[in-house]
């Protein structure tokens, strides 16, 4: 048998080939990301370079956008400036220098606090509701099993435009209307779709020997959940709340439609930053960067988690 | 009956797994109790926020009410689904949403898959740039069909400019979202620029959950790469990849959002999807009759082809 | 004991003080004032201050961008909500409101109080204040008067160079247009030239899909061809009127200038984008409502000397241009329906009449409008003046959304999508507004 020098093991990828991949994911990455590089700069040009004809890479920076986003402003002519007092604060000054006068700040604080609280809070009852349910279908025989989880995924799939009118109604009848509780639980509903059906793949892959094992030593059912189980299960947890984290912060639809302004969070206001009549774009952006950055910090925190979820599985017996 | 009937099955079911010396060591609350303690809350909550609405729509695409004037509904049979079957201009929407459902899918698999191979030759930095390309997904679709009007445009945008330079074309020559011609295919791009990273994420979990030492076994026959990826990797991937594309074809079949801010259903309504027509007829025509009519006739369409979608899947998980 | 007796003592003097403090709390007084949110809506803010100072009460603002204005405020007042008291709502919100007691009619409260609706120039009491339509029934105050106008580069129409190419091919100067054939001449003028570095276009339009904008510029050219709504004489018949060969004639026009003259991509473009375009130089003559000439005129960048104003261009069949503006109206759901009439007494003073339009706002007094002071006062004041004396203005009925979303699918279709003729969109718009009609028990033909 004449020498054949052996395969390169497949799951041991050659250098050249790991070095292309990377080149190639790299490029991928990049290309992906300049829209976001473009509107996170915008949030630092002033209006003019912000629509300037041809679009300016280079500019001086400046915060007129994230001025602009947390005030009301209104244009007043020259001699009415001159007779006001002179500016206290560096925002102040920015605003004269374009002619503006501060007239009180916008409401965009709010709306910030109301995503973080209808936003983390869907996403903390949704995980844990879905836990619940997820370990239920994983472990106990239930009946119709198949035929409830499919009526779980089936909640997913009513446009939300159109469950909006009975509920819009419904919610008016039960005073929830406008009210951050009522946008907590719907969201929450439409999240414990996704999360039960993650959960239970997540959970399903938790060998049933060691909660028995635990139940053999004595362990209540719930104790050996809480001591057995959800251990191994929060890397699944943690994607999961990542995933309805996403969608809580980002809605957009029900939020427009089920708010007017108690509960009205940032996706339906943002788009609508309106300067001097027209679309305030250096605000829009800086309202888009400032709205993102809670998202992202949430996720690289949880990033090992995620991946490690991820590599979960690989883990077998 | 029935709920007796139900709780002696988990009951027994229990019992039929729990081994005999463990059965009767049992204490605390019954397994029969956690389960129904565990998946009653969801239940209930499901029933409340989408069953209900769910009926109520039904009710509704009965009648002709409009939900803007006082007066009540008044039943009109069949009516409203006679009138959106017979529509052709609706019918040209479900054609347009077709379009953007099946391209945006197909980009999404070829592209989320072929990231997630890439990702898992495990390259020098990879799970910090893994994390850079899931970014797209983390943005509302609303504010992303809203800037993207701003890097669209092709005086003061950077997306004309950038093909300009690659392509010689001058900025000004075409326009994304304003032709007829590549609208269709702008809302594709977006679209699949948002999720991929989704579908790449889903693609890396099953990747990476195929044990190293299949692969051993598949080297020891001396199959080659391209036969390992066809028998061994593509078929494992494929539960997880289908499931991927299950939630991105629902979703986008209902989106809403990005596409109203990027094109408003234009030119004309070469973009307007389904969603869109339904968003009018139902919270601008205040044609609630109707607008519920055709939301039970997509809710059908997606229940059904989800129906058979899930019935293969389950049977490619089986394999 | 005495723990219980201190408990019981803390407990009474806490619901007290929480008693006074509600107490004071129902003393002070406000209003809630809804609109949208634009630069006039700024210059309300400042205006407001006024009425605090002399009244005591707080006036809250709750504005809501063009984009949403409608869907959010009409979606309010169908619910009954109390949560505005005063709203500036769309002239053609008047049908709706009336029809369902959306807000309080006023004719009462204007007898009392002398406020005559004689005060007001016509066009604005017709458009926002009365339903039906010429009969003396109203449900607002005239508050904000707009119209469609156009503005131009004056600096640009200076230019020696380009008067004379202008003079040479044309045989007249280089003027604002007075009809819209010189407005597609001169806007093929400036297409594709180079000024101060950069390609230019000729004019821009509106071209918005979404909610009114294509409509509220293609009527400008579509009246002064020969299209109306309805026969004068026979209520809801539409055939021939609405899709004469004068109408699609018009259509066609507004299609032209599409074409050969917007400036690329602005094709689902309003109010901002006209805005955009305009200051950034790349057109020439911009349309858009005169609420944003006075900001347009303070620009640092083509404000002052750079820019000219002129009313909308004549046709063959008339001399029109599209109402804009909005109404002052109270409330029916509101829990403070007297201060709010209160604010519409201190609102129709002369006076503070005189104030809005100088803060920024538009009033529709004439004594306001037609003085002398007035048409000095701006570039664009003797425009306005004229426009708001030929304006025309859509449907007000309850169900007019249907009417205009029709006929934004229809004129969208043709414009920009190159759907059939001009012709067949208006012959297809009948259809719609007739199917329309008949839903709200009219007898449409």
């Amino acid at each position: 048998m004449t020498a054949v020098p052996s395969p390169r093991p497949f799951s041991e990828p050659s250098p050249l080939a790991r070095w292309l991949a990377g080149a190639v994911v790299i490029l991928y990455a990049i290309v992906t990301i300049l829209p976001l590089v473009w509107i996170g700069a915008t949030a630092f040009k002033s209006q003019e370079d912000a629509v300037a004809y041809p679009p300016k890479v280079f500019f001086t920076p400046t915060l007129e956008g994230f001025v602009d986003l947390f005030t009301v402003q209104t244009r007043q002519p020259h001699d009415f400036i001159a007779k006001m007092p002179p500016p206290q604060t560096w925002y102040e000054k920015i605003t004269r220098s374009r002619d503006m006068v501060i007239a009180g700040p916008s409401r965009v604080v709010e709306r910030f606090l109301n995503s973080l609280i209808i936003g983390f809070g869907s996403m903390i009852l949704a995980t844990f509701l879905g836990t619940l349910a997820a370990y239920g279908f994983s472990r106990f025989r239930v009946p119709m099993a198949d035929d409830l989880l499919f009526f779980i995924l089936s909640t997913r799939m009513m446009p939300p435009i159109a469950v909006a009118v009975p509920i819009y109604i419904m919610y008016r009848w039960l005073g929830l209307y406008d009210t951050k509780i009522g946008m907590i639980l719907l969201y929450t509903a439409v999240n414990l779709s996704l999360a039960v059906w993650l959960l239970k793949g997540f959970i399903d892959e938790i060998p049933r020997e060691y909660e028995e094992a635990a139940l053999v030593d004595g362990y209540t059912r719930l104790q050996a959940f809480r001591k057995v189980v959800l251990p191994q299960a929060v890397t699944g947890i943690a994607a999961t709340a990542i995933f309805c984290l996403i969608f809580s912060w980002n809605e957009y639809a029900f939020n427009l439609l089920l708010t007017s302004s108690d509960a009205q969070t940032m996706p339906p206001f943002i788009p609508f930053i309106i300067g001097e009549g027209g679309q305030n774009w250096p605000a829009v952006a800086a309202g888009t960067t400032l709205f993102l950055l809670p998202i992202v910090i949430f996720t690289v925190a949880l990033r090992k988690h995620l991946l490690r979820g991820i590599t979960f599985g690989a883990v077998r017996k | 009956m029935t709920v007796t009937n139900n709780a002696r099955g988990i009951a027994d079911g229990v019992a039929l797994r729990t081994p005999a010396a463990v059965a009767g060591r049992v204490r605390g609350l019954s397994d029969r109790a956690v389960a129904w303690l565990f998946i009653l809350p969801t239940m209930l909550l499901l029933l409340a926020i989408n069953i209900f609405p769910l009926i109520w729509a039904i009710r509704l695409s009965f009648t002709g009410l409009m939900a803007n004037l006082p007066t009540p509904a008044h039943f009109v049979g069949l009516d409203n689904y006679v009138d959106i079957l017979t529509d052709e201009d609706l019918w040209a929407n479900f054609q347009i949403t077709a379009h953007f459902v099946f391209w945006t899918i197909a980009l999404q698999i070829l592209i989320g898959l072929g990231l997630a191979l890439l990702i898992n030759q495990k390259f020098r930095g990879h799970s910090f740039w893994t994390t850079v390309i899931l970014l797209p997904m983390m943005l509302s679709p609303a504010v992303v069909g809203n800037f993207w009007t701003l890097l669209f445009q092709p005086q003061i945008g950077p997306f004309n400019y950038l093909v300009g330079f690659f392509t010689g074309a001058a900025p000004s020559s075409f326009t994304m979202i304003g032709s007829v011609a590549l609208a269709p295919w702008t809302i594709v791009l977006v679209n699949t620029w948002m999720w991929t990273p989704y579908v790449m994420l889903i693609c890396l979990a099953g990747l990476r959950s195929i044990p190293d030492y299949i692969y051993e076994a598949a080297e020891v026959d001396r199959a080659s790469p391209l036969r390992q990826f066809w028998s061994i990797t593509l078929p494992m991937v494929l539960p997880f990849l289908m499931l991927a594309v299950l939630f991105q074809a629902i979703q986008a079949f209902v989106m809403f959002d990005l596409v109203n801010l990027l094109t408003s259903g234009g030119p004309g309504s070469t973009t307007e999807l389904v969603s869109i027509t339904l968003k009018r007829a139902a919270f601008e025509k205040w044609e609630t009759g109707y607008a519920s009519a055709l939301a039970v006739i997509l809710f059908v369409t997606i229940f059904g082809a989800a129906n058979i979608y899930v019935k293969a899947l389950n049977r490619v998980k089986q394999q | 004991m005495t723990k219980a007796l201190a408990l019981i003592g803390l407990v009474a003097a806490g619901l007290s003080a929480a008693a006074t403090v509600d107490k004071a709390q129902a003393q002070a007084k406000s209003l809630t004032m809804c609109w949208a949110a634009w630069d006039p809506a700024n210059a309300l803010v400042e205006l407001d201050k006024d009425f605090t100072k002399l009244s005591g009460i707080e006036m809250k603002h709750e504005f809501v961008p063009w984009t949403s204005y409608a869907d959010h405020f009409i979606n309010l007042l169908n619910s009954r909500s109390s949560e505005c008291d005063l709203i500036i709502g769309d002239s053609q919100w008047i049908g709706g409101a009336a029809e369902n007691k959306w807000y309080v009619k006023l004719n009462d409260f204007f007898d009392k109080n002398k406020i005559s609706m004689d005060t007001f120039l016509p066009a604005t009491v017709v458009g926002y204040a009365e339903w039906p339509k010429n009969t003396p029934n109203y449900w607002g105050l005239p508050a904000m008067a707009d119209a469609v106008g156009w503005t131009y580069r004056k600096d640009w129409f200076a230019k020696p160079e380009l008067r004379a190419e202008f003079k040479a091919k044309y045989n007249r100067e280089l003027e604002p247009p007075k009809t819209w054939d010189e407005l597609i001449e001169i806007s093929k003028f400036f297409t594709g030239k180079e000024i101060d570095g950069k390609k230019v276009y000729g004019s821009y339009i509106f071209t918005e899909r979404g909610s009114e904008g294509i409509t509220m510029g293609a009527t400008n050219a579509m009246y002064n061809y020969g299209f109306d709504y309805m026969d004068p004489k026979q209520p809801y018949h539409m055939e021939g009127i609405v899709n004469a060969p004068g109408a699609a004639k018009g259509l066609d026009v507004y299609k032209e200038l599409f074409k050969c003259c917007q400036p690329p991509g602005l094709t689902n473009a309003y109010m901002s984008e006209g805005l955009d375009a305009f200051k950034s130089g790349q057109v020439a003559m911009q349309m858009n409502w005169y609420a944003f000439f006075p900001g347009l005129a303070k620009d640092p960048n083509v404000g002052g000397d750079k820019i000219g104003f002129f009313k909308n261009p004549a046709g063959p069949a008339g001399d029109f241009t599209q109402l804009g503006g909005q109404g002052l109206s109270v409330v029916a759901a509101s829990k403070n329906v007297d201060d709010a009439l209160l604010y519409i007494k201190w609102f129709a003073q002369p006076e503070v009449q005189q104030k809005w339009t100088d803060l920024g706002g538009a009033s529709a007094s004439k004594a306001v409008l037609l003085s002398d002071a007035y048409k000095n006062s701006a570039a664009y004041a003797p425009s306005f003046v004229e426009s708001m004396g030929m304006v025309k203005d859509f449907w007000a009925e309850p169900l007019y959304v249907p009417l205009l979303l029709d006929m934004q699918n229809r004129v969208h279709d043709y414009v920009v999508a190159d759907k059939g003729t001009s012709q067949k969109a208006l012959d297809e718009l009948v259809r719609d507004w007739v199917k329309v009609f008949k839903q709200e028990g009219k007898n449409p033909s």
